[in-house]
């Protein structure tokens, strides 16, 4: 008989090695799906994940947009992370990412179509507190009356959803465009626009704020108390409490660190490659981020990769409905299978499976 | 006077369909939780359920063979979430997402063919004069079958529950599954069981939604039905009638804010439509704090893992 | 002899790095009062883990009435007659007593008729039940009826008892010991495990001493003395701690007027408790499980804060703070429970020293730790109390429960507190380490620290304490000094009669 055995220690190897083993995996199970589909597993699995960077022809267009499409779902996941660290689990981050961007363009729009350097900045700041803002809600009624935050942050992602098309159509919409719905672009308003920092790159502030999330986010949990009582309120609640944690201020820290990174990802979305608040501006990078978090073992390092491959599955999966006709829903499910295949082959890390004799499970 | 226009018999006919899908998921939702597991996947599984029972409806023309597909597709998910927490003991939560986040994809893959198709139609239940009786014959006595299957449910799983010994060695497993273990109980067995009854009924109330409430398959057309279904468990304080009080509750509050929208009162639709979602929260904060703390009913186990020592 | 209702032949099983049981046979004979004596580790879990089915053997056999034994699983125990009482209840605190009774049966009868009997069989063996309770608002002694209850229901030919008195005081040891004399004049067969020496001597007929997963010997206890007994377990002359007499300092702690209302429905609320702590002493603070100890150690330690005033430190009022700030001042705590509350399971040593050792060795500066200092901290407690693992960088949940107690208990000490509190400190924990630690306590008094030991455990406290008290129900009893208290005093101090009467409505 086969016994699952708790290691003494959890195994650093299988850590490691599970994401990569589980994206093995996921493009098997892909290649298998695409296969059922009626195409060319081979073609296909080469087409989400190595056309878009190394193939002459699209590269030259999607390379770029690696980092456009991975930056907000890192900055996103890094926040996330440090929350799930903490046994706090903010899965509204859609929410949030709407809040924010609603903000940011806000912002934008009160000072349209008046220059300033001061716009942009204003705008960043604008986006953090609304994503702080929503996530808040979450915050304050777990901490006040002991409400579930994984609920309330997720149905605050319908509301948030709702709000946008309000917006959209309502306060928000561009007066210039007579019967269609959608904001102005701020793509065309300079002092609001999130442009391209280096040509050809897809570099935009967005970027750099995920790579100083990154650092700071890894500073934070490696060498910092906060970070050290966030791992400990996650793995030992009572033993936080002896430590001096207060729950409370956790709740609050953690959701209100991982709001704002959303709303700002939100923010730099809208006012760069969004362009403009619209009905249909989210597009699950909320969502996403939660399996790039995981992905990445909730480490900042981790969640780089984890955000570059999640954010290469985009590309390819355009690409692959282009070129193949794929249904753009099969990158959904493609990213579900990867978040399955790490979590089953997680147990390896933990545990040990033993064959015994008869033994009684 | 706006209100003074809606029906109240059609309003309560409304609202018994309205809370059907969720109150079918919540009574799943409620058995897995007093096993000791929490499957947050209740959004996949209902979609699935939502997805295939169409499929299946449309291809065989039969509703109820629709129905019967759904449940199995909502157990087939849930069967994956009791392979990944019971066996490969993995994080219920993470689980839980996965599920939903998978289910969401597969089936906008599964369904892309089907959008814009009306399913065949499931029949009104005859139940003779008594749908003659004015007021509640129109209120209580014109529903097609599965609205009274559901009630009959929540009567089998509240007997299930309370009264029998196979439904107090599921309480025990979720009050305390170190000592269920001691004393010779199969923990995981009872959690599998429990999973798939869960997942059956997850399904079953997406059926419900694209057969019969809306009736007709759209991507992501559980829009957080599940997520309500969740929360409507932790308002039941795990009581199975409670949890069709709270189901009427809110499809009460569904159907107002839709007759709402249709008489054309000075809001916009969109906010409107966001109300049963607020409510929802509301509900949560009421239930959640104060003394009568439902919270403090939650089985012991309740998402705990179970890993036998020896 | 009597006719031998058990035999153990051989009996061996192994987990990965411990053999657990070694070869072990010996016979219990019917209605015999059978004792299996050993240190916590000596296999004594194991072997009848085996006996009721929860554990297969990996080798030897077990005969039951001549016939072959060997139960998968422990229904097929019960349905040969083998009962167990556990020693951490296998109790569900939401079910009530006849639903808990009925879970632990093969084919309970409907619950009504179960109640009934519940009722008949509780009094006929002297420990009343009321069928109709939640199992979680009863007190220990209380629960531990409903799992004897259980068991006689099914009318057993074998019982098993794992360390059933350390949950009871000393008069409702008498009302068990009483019961179980009974039973086994009508035949019933009892195998009694425990490490106290003394109930040993004074119940069972037969006694079988096990030592690192071995049989050391099978004797008559009556026939031996105590230490006879304890070298056999121990396998080594054990000095017992030493104390000098000295005079009683200042004032250290004062708690006055202490309430609390738990928040939790299962939880003991604390009511009106004062009491003063000086320098040098050793406040023992006795009691059965559930009566307040746990919220005690909350509110001392600051992880459930009162009101300013009702807790002082030197005069300066405390009660309002957290536990860091309360550290800061010169309080330090150790919880009863180790893995999850005095330590996090999953972090290493060098993590677990930062965990209550941040501010007293100032090892974060404006919030950034330094590491380096802090796995010299831990490599500091290692050392000095013998904390036997390959270094610092272990996982806590990797070390036997006498080493992580002595690392948890040398990091509170080794902050240089003026007044430590402890809760069940050697709970679980070998004999060698034990003693180790007791001294290490008895040392701080010496050096003039106030500590405050709550336990469970009366020999402990009657070696440790100069002055004694007692929990019961969340009330405290005066402070008495220790010298010339009888066992007796003490039983009636930790809830005297009270408990001995019906369980229902009762002093509630």
């Amino acid at each position: 008989m086969i016994r699952l055995e708790k290691r003494k220690e959890p195994s650093t190897f299988w850590r490691i090695a599970n994401p990569f083993l589980a994206v093995a995996l996921t493009m098997v199970a892909g290649g298998i799906m695409f296969a059922a589909l009626g195409k060319d597993p081979i073609a296909a699995i080469r087409l989400i994940f190595f056309d878009p960077i190394f193939s002459a022809q699209f590269g030259s267009y999607s390379r770029p947009q690696l980092l456009i499409k991975s930056a907000p779902l890192i900055l996103i996941a890094i926040g996330l992370a440090i929350g799930f660290k903490a046994n706090i689990w903010n899965i509204g981050a859609e929410g949030q990412y709407i809040i924010g961007a609603l903000f940011g363009a806000g912002v934008a729009l009160a000072f349209f179509p008046a220059p300033g350097w001061y716009i942009f900045p204003l705008m960043v700041l604008a986006g953090a507190f609304g994503g702080f803002l929503w996530a808040m809600i979450p915050a304050i009624l777990k901490t006040r009356f002991n409400t579930n935050e994984i609920l309330v942050s997720l149905l605050l992602v319908y509301v948030a959803e709702r709000i946008l098309a309000a917006m959209a159509l309502g306060l928000m919409r561009n007066p210039d465009v007579a019967g269609f719905p959608g904001s102005r672009d701020l793509r065309r308003y300079e002092a609001a626009h999130n442009a391209e920092l280096i040509a050809g790159t897809g570099i935009h502030w967005g970027v750099v704020a995920a790579l100083v999330a990154v650092i700071f986010a890894y500073a934070m949990m490696t060498r910092h108390m906060l970070g050290y009582h966030i791992k400990l309120a996650g793995q030992a609640p009572r033993a936080a409490r002896f430590a001096g944690v207060s729950p409370a201020r956790l709740v609050v820290v953690c959701l209100g660190i991982s709001g704002a990174l959303a709303g700002l990802a939100g923010m730099f979305e809208v006012s760069g490659p969004g362009g403009q608040v619209r009905i249909e501006f989210a597009s699950g990078y909320g969502f996403t981020a939660i399996i790039v978090a995981f992905l990445g073992r909730l480490n900042p390092l981790g969640i780089v990769l984890a955000g570059l491959l999640l954010g290469l599955t985009y590309i390819g999966g355009e690409l692959a409905q282009m070129m193949l006709q794929l249904p753009g829903a099969s990158i959904q499910v493609f990213q579900g299978m990867l978040l399955f295949f790490l979590l089953a082959l997680d147990f390896q890390t933990n545990y040990r499976l033993r064959l015994t004799k008869g033994a009684r499970i | 006077m706006i209100l003074g226009s809606i029906n109240p018999a059609v309003l309560m006919a409304a609202l018994m369909v309205a809370a059907t899908p969720i109150l079918l998921a919540a009574i799943g939702e409620l058995v897995v939780e007093k096993a000791g597991v929490l499957n947050l996947g209740v959004e996949g599984m209902m979609i699935m359920g939502a997805c295939l029972g169409f499929i299946v409806a449309v291809n065989t023309g039969s509703p109820v063979l629709g129905f019967v597909g759904a449940a199995c597709a909502g157990m087939a998910l849930s069967l994956l979430f009791a392979l990944l927490t019971q066996a490969l003991m993995t994080n219920q939560v993470a689980s839980g997402l996965a599920l939903t986040l998978f289910g969401l994809g597969l089936t906008a893959l599964l369904g892309q063919r089907y959008v814009g198709i009306t399913p065949p139609r499931t029949p009104k239940l005859d139940l003779g004069p008594l749908s003659e009786i004015p007021f509640l014959g129109r209120a209580l006595f014109s529903h097609d079958i599965v609205v009274y299957l559901t009630i009959a449910l929540v009567a089998a799983v509240w007997w299930f529950l309370n009264y029998s010994r196979a439904g107090m060695i599921l309480r025990a497993v979720g009050e305390n599954h170190d000592a269920a273990h001691a004393l010779g109980y199969h923990v995981r067995r009872v959690r599998v069981f429990a999973i798939m009854f869960g997942g059956a009924c997850a399904g079953l109330g997406g059926a419900y939604l694209s057969l019969i409430r809306v009736p007709q398959w759209t991507e992501g057309m559980t829009v957080g039905a599940g997520w309500i279904a969740l929360a409507l468990v932790v308002f039941a304080s795990w009581r199975p009638w409670r949890a069709l009080a709270g189901a009427y509750l809110f499809g009460g509050v569904v159907v107002l804010q839709l007759n709402l929208q249709a008489a054309g009162v000075k809001i916009p639709v969109e906010y409107l439509s966001m109300s049963p979602y607020l409510i929802t929260i509301f509900v949560l904060v009421l239930i959640s704090s104060g003394k009568a703390r439902g919270s403090l009913n939650a089985p012991g186990s309740l998402n705990r893992p179970f890993h036998a020592s020896d | 002899m009597r006719q031998p209702l058990l035999r153990l032949d051989g009996l061996t099983k192994a987990y990965p790095g411990v053999l657990a049981n070694d070869d072990i046979s010996f016979e219990i004979g019917t209605g015999q009062m059978h004792a299996l004596l050993g240190e916590n580790g000596a296999g004594k879990s194991t072997l009848v883990k085996m006996i009721y089915g929860l554990v297969k053997p990996d080798r030897g056999t077990m005969t039951l009435r001549g016939a072959d034994y060997a139960p998968a699983q422990p229904s097929e125990a019960r349905r040969n007659g083998v009962a167990m009482v556990f020693q951490h209840f296998s109790l569900f605190d939401a079910l009530d007593v006849a639903e808990n009774v009925a879970l632990g049966m093969e084919n309970p009868p409907p619950l009504r008729d179960l109640a009934r009997r519940i009722r008949e069989v509780s009094t006929a063996y002297g420990l009343p039940l009321d069928p109709n309770r939640l199992v979680g608002d009863l007190s220990a002694g209380e629960r531990q009826r409903v799992e004897i209850v259980r068991c006689l229901l099914q009318e057993p030919k074998l019982l098993i008892m794992d360390e059933p008195t350390s949950v009871l005081t000393p008069q409702e040891v008498e009302v068990l010991f009483r019961t179980l004399r009974q039973l086994a004049q009508e035949g019933t067969a009892i195998l009694y495990i425990s490490h106290k020496l003394d109930e040993i001597r004074a119940l069972c007929d037969e006694a079988t001493i096990l030592r690192g997963g071995r049989k050391v010997a099978t004797c008559d206890p009556r026939e031996k003395s105590a230490r006879e007994l304890a070298e056999l377990m121990v396998g080594q002359v054990l000095t017992p701690p030493e104390r000098p007499a000295k005079p009683k300092g200042a004032a250290l702690l004062q708690v006055t007027n202490l309430s609390l209302t738990s928040n939790n429905p299962f939880g003991t609320s604390l009511k009106n408790i004062s009491f003063t702590l000086h320098a040098g002493e050793v406040l023992g603070i006795a009691g059965v499980a559930g009566n307040g100890q746990d919220e005690l150690l909350l509110v001392l330690s600051g992880e459930v804060p009162t009101g300013a005033d009702q807790v002082q430190l030197k005069g300066t009022p405390i009660g309002h703070l957290g536990p860091n700030a309360r550290r800061k001042r010169g309080l330090v705590a150790a919880p009863e429970e180790r893995l999850g509350h005095a330590a996090a399971p999953d972090m290493s040593l060098t993590e677990n020293a930062l965990l209550s050792g941040a501010q007293r060795k100032r090892l974060a500066r404006s919030g950034f730790i330094n590491w380096n200092a802090t796995d010299r901290f831990a490599r500091e407690i290692i050392a000095k109390f013998d904390v036997r693992t390959p270094g610092p960088n272990v996982l806590a949940r990797a070390l036997s429960g006498g080493n992580l107690q002595k690392f948890v208990i040398g990091r509170e000490i080794e902050l240089a507190p003026d007044v430590i509190v402890v809760n069940q400190p050697t709970w679980g924990v070998d004999a060698a380490a034990a003693s180790f630690i007791r001294q290490a306590l008895l040392d701080m008094a010496n050096r003039g620290a106030g500590v405050v030991v709550i336990s469970q455990d009366l020999d402990e406290l009657l070696e440790l304490a100069d002055s004694f008290a007692a929990l019961n129900e969340g009330r405290m009893t005066p402070v008495r000094p220790a010298k010339g208290l009888s066992v007796d005093e003490i039983g009636l101090m930790m809830g005297g009669a009270h408990d001995m009467t019906p369980a229902h409505g009762v002093n509630a």
